[in-house]
Formats: C-alpha cells, structure tokens, sequence
C-alpha cells in the first residue's frame, strides 16, 4: 500500500528584496507529526511536489515545547507557534508564511527584535541594588503571584503583535505582550516603586492610546494571558499617572 | 587603568548572571548567543531550584543539600566547590526573589518549598511548573537593563566557531559567524566566558532545545581544552516521546505526588482508568520504600528499563509507563503544575488530569563538560572561562533534579567575577595583540566555510548522518553499556565521519543558511560523540548513570577518577585526574533505604 502523503504549501523569499515564490511539497504522513516535523522533511529531501530542486526552509525555532517563542509563524492563516501546529488538527494542504509586522529575514523566519527593543524603552525589569545578599525579597501573596505569574509566561512571540490591526506601516503601536509586562512589573511591590517612567513610555504615539480594543490579541497567545485585562489595567495607570503628573505640574 | 574586555558565549542562565557579574564590576560585557538570549534553553527547566533554607520545619540545612548533591553523584564531583554552591543557595534563591521572579507562595506570603527527586526534604523553590523560564527572564530582564545602560553589549544571531590564541596558546579573542549574513568576524577580548549549555544533539533527539549541540565545547576541545567525565550523561526517567524531540515531563509531577506504575498483567488492554489499585504495579516505590517515586533520575531510568524490557510489562508491550497525577486534586495540579500538563494535553492530544500519562526515559543532560579548576571556573587554556551544563564540575556521575539552576548561576557568578580579575591582571591586553593573529583565525574558519559551500560533488545529507549517530548514540551510549556495542559505536561514528566529508551541503547561498551553520555543528558533534563513547568504554565500573551490566559495582579503587579528554594532533587520548574528597568520606550509595 502506497504511503499516507499530505501537501505543505510554504511562502518562500530567498532575501528580503527578491521575489515572493511559493512552493508545494508533498510529504509523508505519521502520526503525532507536527509543523517543525514537516520543515525537517524538507530539508532532508528538499524536492517540491514537481520534482525541482529547492533548498531547505529557513525558519526559528528551538524549544520545540512552545515556551521559548521562536517558531511563531503563519500556519493556514493564523499566527501561532509551529511545533504545536499539528498536522493532524490541520486543514490540508497546509499553508506555512512569515508573519508579516515584523522585517521578513528568510523564508518563514523574521527578525523580531523591536520587541526586545521595547521591553528596553519601557523599563521592564525590577531595579535591584546589586546582587549582593541583601535578604529576602519583598512579601507577596499568593493571588497577587498567581495573577504576576500569569503575566510572566509571556514568550515574546510576536503572535499578538501580528493579529493586532493597530500594528501597521503607520502606527508604532508597541503591541499588547510590552504593555502587559509593563502591568507586570507596575504590580510587583519593588517594581510598582518605579512605575512612573514605565507609563510615561507607553504615552504618546505608539503607546497605550494606539489601542483600539480590537481584542484580537488574546485569541492568539499561546499562553493564554490575560491580554486584553492588561491593556485595560495599564491604560488606567496611564491616564491617572497623567492627572496626577498635570497636578504636580511636570 | 585599562578597561579589559569581556566576551561571553551563550545567553541562558549561566551567561546572563556571568554578565550581570561582568557588568556590576564595571567592565563591558560583549554577549554572543545563537538564538534571541530570551530564547536560550534554560526555559525548558521546568521544576525547579534547590536551596536549604529550611523553611519547612524540617532540619534541612546546606550541608544535607551537599551531602545529597555528593551522594546523589556518587561521590565522583570535587566536593569543595558543590559545597560552595549548597551554602550560596539560599542567598541565590533571594536574589531571584529581589529580582521578581514569581516563584510560588505560601499562605504567609513565603516562597514554597517542594520535594525533588535525591532528597527526604522540601528543598525546590519553584514557580509553578516554568521554573526555569521565570529564572532567565529575570536574568535577562536585568541584562536588558544593563544593556540600556551600555555595559551590555548584545551580539544576537551569532555562532562561535572558534577561539583566538596567540602563539602562547592564550585566548585573545574569537571567531564568530553572522548568521544572518553568514559573515565570520574576529572580536578581541581579554577573557571568554563559556555558557553554552548542553549536547543533547549529540543523541539526535533529547529533551534539550535545538541549539544544544555543545559545538563551542567541542570547538574548544579541538583548540585544546579539556574535556572531563564526558561520559556521564544522564537520561531522564519521564518524557514524552516525539519524533522531533522528546518532552520534558518534569520530577516535579513525582515531587507534587505523581506515581509511576505499569499494569500487572503483560500487555493489559484495559484503559488505565479501569484497572484496579491491586493490578496494578508501582514499581517505584515497591523497589524503593523510602524515597519512593523521588528516586534520583538514574535508579528510577534504570528501573523503568528493567519493568519495560526484562520484566515485559511495557504499555500493551510499548516502552512507555505510566505517570499518574490523576489522584492529585486539580486545584493543586493547576497552582503547581499547569505548564507541564498543559505541554502534555497540546502534544499527546490527552487531558493528564484524567488520564495517566504516558512517559519514557530520554537523554536529558550531560554531566560532563569542559573541565575547568577547582575555583574560578577557569579551563585549561588562560583565558577560557566555563560556566553551566557546558562544563563538568557540580554534578558528579549523576545530577540531582533541580540542581541544574543553582550551578548555573553559581557558576555563571563565579566566572564572571573571575574572568575581571583574570583581564584586570593581565600586564598585556588583547589591544597588544597582532592583527595577524586574529586574520590567521578567521581565515582559518573561513576556509572550513568556503570548502563546504564549493563541494559540488556530495551525496550524503547531513540530516541523515545527525538521525544515524544520534541513533546509535542512543541505542548504545545511555541507559545500558556493553563496551562491545560501544567499540561498533566507535566504528559507525568512524563511518560517518567518512561520510560527512561527502557532505552535500543543499544551500549555498550567502545569506541565512541554517544549512551551513548545521553542518559545521554537526562536524562539531561527531567528535563530541566519540569523546563521550571512549570515555564511556573505558570505565570499567558502574558509577551514577554510567551503568555496565559487565562491572555492576562502584570500583573507588580503580575508578574514583575524573575522566579528562584532550585533542593530540587530531587523536582523542584520555588522562585521570584525583576527585577531591576532602570532605565527605566514600560510602556506598543505594536508594533502597534512608541514607
């Protein structure tokens, strides 16, 4: 009997600044095969469905558990993590692209960094004294972790940034995963000390107010945060930090 | 004075808290790492990090922590650092916690403590099931904020190839590709610092992330670096078997009281669900009243291969086994354990609150690496630091679960400091270096390049001779080893270094060829591979993971020694060196009672 096959669709671009192509490869099924499996077949027979020679598939990815965040890419539509794509969940043909917010490196992979850009611009961290023993760290209940522990599972995927309509060529909007770490860090008791120049990032252009609520953002996580209570929360901080600002005068 | 010039390779736990340290003595670390720092595979850790710091009422204390780590490793790590590392655990676990990790609390609003596999205490700090996630990104979260400040530098998307010595043999810098541009470039530094983690690639599939070639370590080796215990590789007892990789299922499922168990009867076609408590067989703690299903990683792998294969009592007679949490009340699963269950659910398609799953041993980390001294983390090459899984020093013959961390970070601490104090000595820095010597370097490596993209002429693909050796790495160099297997390990490998020189390379191009990078990897990884099976065939005892059925007995007379590998003009030759036991006195290690 002649082996299962199914048909992988991928959005092909050797550089930046050559032609879009797009290239049908057909594959063999087994059970329990995932988006990542398919790309490894690729690349050990990197032969399209018409028999022309190609080259493997350029694409991200490392974990492979979905908690490092590096194979978010387009799959059948939607923006979502690759190796828990599953071949059987998928509609065939499968059709693989980059996400498209984000400078196209090669192939399915794209460079992501203006993320780590913004978690920069918008202070995300605890400022510490040094990492001298100074002692325990700052109590903390249990709710408040449950809830700062859900904002911390985010991998910087990208996947919310590229549903949001708000994240185009004319907005700088810095997506919904910064302004939820900016909540995060805001609700710790040493990082809430801080909290002012975190808001102040996030006023103006590209920030909290280039939210128009779309709510398309929490659809995607793969993590399943909290998204859209953070842009509602930290939208809140702003908007008092800035009547208070108007008060002080600054 | 000067300012001295730091280079460290590798963005996950160990390089970040080595840059911290670099960073906080004021000195400019330059950062090279594969994949996005944020992105490095210590966010697979998923249990935890242990410290004693007793806060259960149960007379833990940081000499037990030593005392277990030794133990656990079977007496084959030099114990003064391993002590060192017990007794700053307890401040690590309070820096994270300055830092904002969102480590579990209790009613009081303390960290929580759980059990872990070695132990009889609650000693594992944890935040819910992505512990390691919740620790680099606060590591992480505190380089950004040096980065913002200029004392970080950050070169993302870059590979190490090599270092660069001068005619002393002293590190002056490296060799790194762009791998975006597949640029090779030389940067000059005063000291490196090598955080480049684990070989699970080695095995072809593993519980460890892509990245995890330990390429740099055996570029390194190549240079002239030891390489120590290589042989001692541990395979941990619960995976999710895939065939990409092989998930992770964390001890913490055991420590929250997970049990293993098989049926009774062979080949048993009932749902688990539907065979009774009496049929059905918990191996674990049967074998093990004591420590129970937190046996350390090696005995509990061993057992499961014993239940699977000898005794037949595999899952309808595949090797798998069963990993129960299902007794465990949800809220508890859901507080404590979310993360893994949830991994289990998105890949296995089966929800684990209600059905066991099913798990199998997988190679998971390797407790040898570069050898570094006994107090700096310094190689045997002057400027060359090693901190984390990439090197040998904390672990012994076996690692004890959630001990990976805290040697991380301690060791990543150490180095950074260490590596200063090395650059700040020196009366000659890299400024004083010739050009010739970084040109010689990176034409060296541009060369290896330029003759693998110009072979027209080969046919083996190197996926295939990845899947081949990671194959009969697995078959014959993990759970059970026959030197006979080993020595035909030795020839396949041998083979398909034949072959690799056959390469047919499939991407020439000069702009983002993963292909290239994965080939230099994996010229990388075949020699890793035969350091790791002569070291293995060598050992004539059993010790930690290393177990030989042919020498079933810890032998301290002949084999109380650290395995140290070193490159002689293209041969791998093996020395011993002394443990230091100055410490804990030798006795016999067995799980089957209290200690």
């Amino acid at each position: 009997m002649a082996d299962k096959t199914f048909i992988v669709k991928i959005k092909r671009q050797q550089r930046p600044d050559e032609a879009v192509r797009w290239e049908e490869y057909e594959l063999r099924y087994r059970p329990h095969m995932n988006v990542i499996i398919c790309l490894r077949d690729i690349a050990e027979k990197p032969f399209t469905r018409s028999g022309s020679e190609s080259t493997p598939v350029s694409y991200e990815a490392n974990c492979l558990e979905e908690i490092c965040g590096a194979c978010a890419m387009i799959v059948n539509g939607k923006p979502r993590q690759a190796c828990t794509a599953l071949v059987d969940d998928l509609e065939k043909p499968i059709r693989l692209e980059p996400l498209t917010k984000f400078p196209l490196i090669r192939d399915l992979q794209v460079d992501r960094s203006s993320m780590f850009e913004n978690l920069k611009r918008t202070k995300c961290w605890i400022p510490i004294d040094g990492t001298y023993d100074l002692g325990p760290g700052p109590r903390m209940s249990p709710e408040t972790q449950e809830v700062g522990y859900a904002l911390s599972q985010c991998i910087t995927c990208g996947n919310c940034l590229e549903i949001c309509p708000k994240v185009n060529e004319h907005s700088n909007f810095v997506g919904a995963a910064i302004v939820s770490q900016v909540r995060l860090f805001n609700m710790h008791p040493t990082g809430a000390m801080h909290a002012g120049p975190r808001l102040e990032a996030l006023m103006g252009p590209g920030g909290i107010e280039d939210c128009d609520n779309a709510q398309n953002c929490v659809k995607v996580c793969p993590k399943g945060i909290p998204l859209t209570e953070s842009l509602a929360a930290v939208n809140g901080q702003v908007l008092v930090h800035a009547v208070k600002s108007f008060f002080r005068g600054s | 004075m000067r300012q001295p010039k730091i280079i460290i390779v590798g963005g996950g736990l160990a390089g970040l808290m080595a840059a911290i340290k670099v960073a906080e003595a004021g000195v400019t670390a330059d950062l090279f790492s594969i994949v996005p720092v944020k992105r490095s595979h210590s966010v697979c850790a998923q249990g935890g990090i242990n410290a004693a710091k007793n806060l259960k009422g149960e007379g833990d204390s940081t000499w037990k922590h030593f005392d277990d780590t030794i133990y656990g490793g079977d007496f084959l790590a030099n114990q003064p650092l391993v002590k060192g590392m017990c007794e700053a655990a307890p401040a690590i676990i309070d820096l994270l916690d300055r830092m904002g990790v969102m480590f579990n609390r209790t009613p009081e609003g303390l960290l929580d403590f759980r059990r872990f596999g070695g132990t009889l205490y609650h000693r594992t700090a944890f935040a819910g099931a992505t512990t390691g996630q919740q620790l680099l990104y606060a590591l992480d979260e505190q380089v950004r904020r040096f980065e913002a400040e200029d004392k970080v530098k950050k070169f993302e998307g870059w590979t190490f190839l090599s270092a660069v010595l001068d005619h002393a043999g002293v590190c002056r810098g490296i060799c790194a590709m762009d791998l975006k541009t597949m640029e090779i470039k030389t940067f000059a530094c005063d000291a490196a610092i090598f955080c480049t983690g684990g070989i699970g690639a080695v095995f072809g599939r593993s519980t460890n992330s892509v990245v995890c070639t330990g390429s740099a370590q055996s570029a390194l080796f190549q240079q002239g670096a030891y390489y120590a215990n290589g042989e001692f590789i541990q395979v941990h007892p619960t995976a999710i078997p895939g065939e990409d990789k092989l998930r992770l299922m964390s001890e913490s499922a055991r420590g929250e009281g997970g049990r293993v168990w098989v049926p009774k009867t062979p080949q048993d076609p009932r749902p688990a669900r539907q065979i009774p408590e009496t049929e059905r067989f918990y191996f674990l703690e049967e074998w093990y009243p004591k420590y129970g299903n937190l046996v350390p990683r090696d005995v509990a792998t061993r057992a499961i291969h014993k239940v699977v294969y000898e005794m037949k009592l595999g899952l309808a007679g595949d090797p798998a086994v069963y990993l129960d949490v299902t007794h465990i009340p949800r809220e508890v699963l859901e507080r404590k354990l979310e993360g893994i269950l949830e991994i289990y659910q998105k890949f296995v398609g089966v929800d684990p609150h209600v059905e066991p799953m099913k798990v199998f041993p997988a190679m998971h980390y390797t407790m040898g690496g570069l050898w570094v001294d006994n107090e700096n983390q310094a190689t045997n090459i002057p400027g060359v630091y090693a901190a984390g899984e990439c090197e040998y020093q904390y672990h012994g013959a076996n690692r004890l679960g959630a001990n990976s961390l805290v040697s991380c970070i301690y060791g990543g601490g150490i180095a950074g400091t260490a590596a200063v104090r090395y650059a700040r000595s020196l009366e000659s820095g890299c400024e004083n270096t010739s050009p010739a010597v970084y040109e010689r370097e990176r034409v060296r490596q541009q060369d290896i390049s330029d003759a693998l993209l110009n072979q027209h002429t080969g046919t083996e693909n190197p996926l295939a001779i990845w899947r081949e050796m990671g194959d009969v790495m697995t078959e014959n160099v993990t759970v059970i080893r026959y030197n006979a297997a080993m020595q035909k390990t030795m020839a396949k490998l041998d083979e398909l270094s034949e072959r690799f020189k056959r390469i047919n390379l499939q991407d020439r191009t000069q702009w983002s060829n993963q292909t290239l990078n994965f080939v230099r990897e994996l010229g990388n990884m075949l020699i890793l591979a035969q350091v790791i099976t002569l070291g293995a065939i060598a050992r004539n005892e059993t010790r930690g993971a290393h177990y030989k059925p042919e020498f079933p007995d810890r032998d301290d007379r002949n084999w109380l020694k650290t395995t140290i590998a070193s490159w002689d003009a293209g041969k791998i030759k093996l020395d011993y060196e002394a443990v230091d036991i100055s410490l804990l006195p030798l006795r016999e290690r067995k799980y089957t009672a209290a200690k």
